[in-house]
């Protein structure tokens, strides 16, 4: 569960963080610094490079065959970062992400994990029942889709290209990064198109 | 596919690590938990000094991990997350002699 | 808390060799997972799922070559290994779910054998 950290435990970490100073191992810009960099990374990054991959095929091309290198073509620093892979949904086959051991994510492209993706239940249960996992999201996958759960297990991060959704013709870049939600982009979730606009 | 790829588990297969939660029969019949709320002050500054202590080589995340994955079971699934984090750390910096126990008092 | 000079007990290798130059396995080949417990052996790392001890699944893609984890998190030497995408039938694991579904996971290389060398020594 979401819980708050124990009441001693900010003061654990301070405890920690004073020792490492008092060595001169780290100073208090640099976590300022580190923190704001990593406050910065969003899925919004993650929902642009497949709006992209959606209008332009070449674009498409180097997201699948490199996801690290579209993302340094958006302008993200990938330096340091895992490799990131890219996973091709089709009309037969839908990816589900999972980190079963610990929480491996694409943080360059997404932001920080959510609280459910590192949850005991989603680790437990995605790989073994994807399908229940998808139906508490309201995720009906078309008949004949097969699940293909990825579990991220070691140095690369993963993240899902969907299938472009029908009523989308003629959207922009923007109006189809609007519909690419962080659920989406960890296989939870299909892009919908509201009932509002699909007219 | 093969027989293979249908035959029946290993016998006795050991029970795995608490943190191998890949199928846990005990979170079987547990909803996941759909909070969205980005991680809190604390767990931020944590996320940040775990960020510096691997770029500044005082730490791999695979010595994060194996720290992570010595909590004992009941502590790993009381603590939170970034608790978890923070107890590794602080074990990791001790043990590596970067910082020393009484430091932390 | 563990102890500051800990030794691993990594998966169970023949012997420490020399990186190869070439991965052992091409796509498209059926591999089993080795039926290993290192965790009982002692403090280790590693970053095979429980789940897949012992499975036999199929390499789709070298992913490439990284230090390995299992000596990393002891701050041991840990030359590169070859790093694999393969491919597991997902009901069989459970003896549930859904025909077709399919599990991709990263493995070492070190974790795994040829299908057929395997079978025989089983």
């Amino acid at each position: 569960m979401s819980t708050p950290a124990r009441p001693d435990s900010p003061a654990r970490l301070e405890a920690l963080i004073g020792a490492l100073k008092a060595r001169g191992l780290l100073t208090e810009q640099e976590l300022a610094e580190r923190q704001a960099q990593t406050d910065r990374a969003s899925p919004e990054i993650g929902a642009r490079m497949v709006a992209r991959a959606w209008l332009d095929p070449a674009w498409r091309r180097l997201l699948l065959a490199d996801g690290g290198a579209a993302a340094e073509a958006m302008g993200v620093s990938m330096a340091g970062a895992p490799p990131l892979g890219v996973l091709e949904d089709t009309p037969r086959r839908h990816h589900l992400v999972v980190c079963t051991l610990c929480s491996c994510y694409p943080r360059a492209v997404l932001g920080y994990p959510p609280h459910w993706y590192k949850s005991f239940a989603y680790r437990a249960r995605a790989v073994r029942d994807p399908r229940g996992v998808l139906e508490e999201w309201g995720t009906a996958l078309p008949a004949g889709t097969d699940v293909r759960v990825v579990d991220s297990t070691a140095d690369y991060r993963w993240m899902v290209l969907p299938l472009r959704p029908a009523g989308t013709e003629g959207w922009s870049e923007d109006r189809l990064a609007g519909i690419v939600t962080r659920d989406v982009l960890v296989g939870v979730a299909l892009p919908r198109v509201p009932s509002t606009e699909a007219a | 596919m093969s027989d293979a790829a249908s035959a029946p588990p290993p016998a006795e297969a050991p029970i795995p690590a608490t943190h191998d939660m890949g199928g846990a029969s005990r979170f079987r019949c547990t909803a996941v938990e759909r909070d969205e709320a980005p991680p809190d002050d604390f767990g931020k500054r944590v996320d940040a000094l775990r960020q510096l202590l691997a770029q500044k080589g005082l730490m791999t995340v695979d010595e994060l991990r194996r720290g992570i994955e010595a909590i004992p079971e009941s502590e790993y699934l009381a603590l939170t997350y970034y608790e978890r984090w923070l107890r590794s750390m602080t074990a990791l910096m001790v043990e590596k002699g970067v910082v020393a126990e009484g430091d932390l008092r | 808390m563990t102890p500051a000079e800990g030794t691993s007990a990594a998966a169970s290798d023949p012997a420490p060799q020399p990186a190869p130059a070439a991965p052992r396995f091409g796509p498209g080949e059926r591999v089993r997972v080795r039926d290993d417990w290192p965790e009982r052996r002692g403090p280790c790392h590693i970053r095979t799922p429980h789940y897949l001890r012992g499975r036999v699944g199929t390499v789709q893609r070298l992913l490439g070559r990284f230090a390995n984890p299992e000596e990393l998190a002891f701050g041991h030497p840990a030359p590169a290994r070859a790093l694999y995408h393969v491919l597991f039938e997902q009901p069989p694991i459970w003896h549930e779910g859904h025909p077709g579904d399919e599990v991709l996971v990263e493995l070492f290389e070190h974790w795994l054998e040829p299908d057929g060398t395997a079978k025989r020594s089983a």
